[in-house]
């Protein structure tokens, strides 16, 4: 197992007011993203969990182009990776940040 | 997110969605509540050992909502991940739950449990525990009844309900299954690799079907009822299977030893599940697969064994 | 030791258990004066929807006799029996109602006790052995919830790769002292000793209803977080 971890700073908060979500599943070629309101201001923090070693850059790449379509400022995300390809693991980012951000509960 | 209760739109597929959706869609809307969701992190400490993946509620969700107004637990496993398998962590959040419900029945009260199966029973990785997780989910789930629970059993997931799974599914207080829904101890690969092609051909789908499906079980008396594949009929299910399930005591033990023992005698020499059907008083079971799954509830009405009380 | 040796062993007044294919069934005396049902699964025999359906009876049978004589479980089986017909019957109703007579016995005040002295996995470990309150062991006993080619078979993992990986936990491999550890199993026996005695000693000692398995687990170190994470949800869900 690799664990690799990314900070950055987001051009703004992230909306919404949920103080965490979830989507995805651990399976192969699938993976989970947990995503948490605790970071002050615009900081934001990726987390990774993955059974696949050496892909440190592509992880960097797909976070760095996340951070900057999202701006998740304020959320930390932890993954936890089944072996996803870096297409899956933008969507399901996106999702993440899509939920967090939506009304209700 | 649609409430079940919109009846407008189309209710979910059940087989198709997650554990967390499951468990959420199928209560009063905004009721749901996880106990140690994801957030806490309370991981399998084994699959490291492995170099397996985690997940961050170990494939199964538990928690509290209401149904229909009335409050009820709820444990919801997921099915893609390890094949929704009992670990050490996955089996405690269950047997937690229900120790709960035993507790939170005890002064004649009732907390019913909800047990929304995708399993396959014990994970490999973490035999042991998983297996004794297992043997603790059960002894929960008898001292809940006992205490005056309902424990009702939803299958219709991915992983179906095996092996382990099978066994807690045989002591709830009654069972609901869709199409999907296979319920067995030994699953068609284990078969095939202990016993051989001919003894059970594991690739031969309409097999598994008509010796552990859905329609089978509900036929044989195994499921109290057949279900179609939607969340919303999974709820109603849960709904009713709650008001009229049997009570765990001496009696209905002694009436599940003559079911079964009638089960016997009656199809102890059948050799297929089409010859199971036919015993039972279906008149074609060869259009039994292809029946739509109103059509089937109909027939099963008819001539099944759903209704017993010796569960 | 040979179910023979047992059986004079734990009974050197004699018995009238009887051996029906697979299984046996019957009483024996107790040290203290009473009598103890016995039910059993023999010479590894896999258990299947007829045997448990024999079995259930018996222990059904005890429970309705009244009073609270303890039920002995003596296992030697093998797994569940894998056959079409057994799943086509349904086997794991059969199997959970086993279990389920088994529990409801220990919940009417029948102290049942599980004895494993040879071999016994999966299913047919979890209808016997695991649904009795206490449950014991011979040395040489071989419990294998999954025997190692078929965790190596899922796991695409060597035999040996396993084998060194067992060395630091009890979780997956098969074996008495991994089950113990792990705290499925209460005590393992001394066989140099009267078996009467120890059973005697074993019904003697206070009970205990509520299941000790997650803590003995966590004692022995042999299940980290079982307990913890049964408690903290049992307090959550009373909250």
């Amino acid at each position: 197992m690799e664990t690799l971890s990314y900070r950055h700073t987001a051009a703004r908060r992230a909306a919404g007011a949920r103080p965490m979500a979830i989507v995805g599943v651990v399976a192969s070629g699938n993976l989970e993203v947990l995503v948490e309101r605790v970071l002050p201001g615009s900081d934001c923090q990726v987390e990774i969990s993955t059974p696949v070693t050496g892909f440190a850059k592509v992880w960097e790449a797909v976070i760095t182009d996340f951070v900057e379509r999202r701006s998740p400022g304020g959320l930390r995300l932890s993954i936890n990776d089944g072996g996803a390809r870096a297409d899956t693991v933008s969507l399901r980012l996106a999702q993440a940040v899509r939920l967090i951000e939506e009304d209700g509960r | 997110m649609n409430p079940p209760t919109d009846g407008r739109r189309q209710s979910p597929s059940w087989y198709e969605s997650a554990a967390r959706d499951r468990a959420r869609l199928l209560l009063d809307a905004g009721t749901f509540a996880e106990f140690l969701g994801p957030e806490a992190r309370e991981m399998s400490p084994h699959l490291g050992i492995f170099d397996l993946p985690r997940q961050f509620d170990d494939g199964i969700v538990v928690g509290r909502g209401k149904l229909a107004g009335t409050p009820v637990f709820v444990a919801a496993q997921e099915g893609r991940f390890m094949g929704g398998a009992f670990g050490e962590v996955h089996g405690a959040k269950l047997v937690g739950l229900l120790r709960a419900a035993r507790d939170a029945s005890r002064d004649g009260g009732t907390m019913p449990v909800l047990i929304l199966f995708d399993t396959g029973g014990v994970r490999l990785q973490e035999a042991n525990v998983g297996e004794l997780a297992i043997g603790e989910v059960m002894r929960a789930v008898i001292e809940a009844r006992r205490a005056g629970a309902k424990v009702i059993g939803l299958v219709g997931g991915r992983a179906g309900c095996y092996g382990g799974g099978g066994l807690i599914a045989g002591t709830c207080s009654a069972l609901a299954v869709s199409e999907h829904g296979r319920i067995a101890v030994s699953g068609p690969e284990v078969i095939e690799t202990n016993r051989g092609v001919e003894e059970f051909d594991s690739k031969d789908r309409s097999l598994v079907w008509r010796t552990m499906g859905g329609k089978h079980r509900r036929l044989l008396g195994g499921a109290e009822l057949f279900v179609d594949d939607t969340i919303d009929a999974f709820r109603a299910a849960a709904i009713a299977l709650i008001e009229r399930a049997p009570a765990f005591d001496l009696a209905m033990l002694k009436a599940e030893q003559a079911r079964l023992a009638e089960r016997l005698k009656r199809f102890g020499s059948c050799a297929d599940g089409l010859d199971v059907w036919k015993q039972a008083g279906v008149d074609d079971p060869a259009k039994v697969p292809g029946m739509p799954a109103d059509e089937f509830i109909a027939l099963a009405q008819h001539i099944g064994e759903g209704r017993h009380d010796a569960r | 030791m040979t179910l023979a040796e047992i059986l004079a062993s734990l009974f050197p007044a004699g018995h009238d258990i009887v051996r029906q294919g697979g299984i046996m069934l019957g009483s024996g005396p107790l040290k203290s004066g009473g009598r103890v049902t016995v039910v059993g699964v023999a010479d590894r025999t896999p258990l299947g929807v007829d045997d448990a359906l024999v079995l259930a009876g018996h222990v059904l049978a005890a429970i309705d006799r009244g009073g609270k004589d303890p039920i002995l479980v003596l296992i030697d089986s093998d797994s569940q029996r894998m056959s079409k017909r057994d799943e086509l019957l349904g086997l794991n109703e059969f199997l959970a109602h086993l279990g389920k007579c088994l529990m409801m016995a220990s919940l009417q005040g029948h102290h049942t006790v599980g004895l494993l002295y040879g071999h016994s996995a999966a299913g047919a470990f979890i209808a016997t052995a695991m649904s009795t309150r206490s449950l014991v062991a011979l040395p040489g006993a071989t419990p294998a919830v999954m025997d190692l080619p078929s965790i190596s078979k899922v796991t695409k993992l060597s035999i040996e790769a396993l084998q060194e990986k067992a060395r630091s936990t009890p979780v997956f491999a098969p074996g008495l002292a991994n089950l113990a550890q792990t705290g499925a199993v209460l005590a393992t026996w001394d066989d140099k000793r009267s078996l009467a005695d120890q059973l005697q000693a074993l019904l003697d000692a206070p009970a205990t209803p509520d299941d000790q398995r997650d803590r003995l687990g966590k004692e022995r170190k042999g299940r980290p977080k079982a307990a913890d994470i049964a408690a903290r949800v049992h307090d959550l869900a009373l909250r």
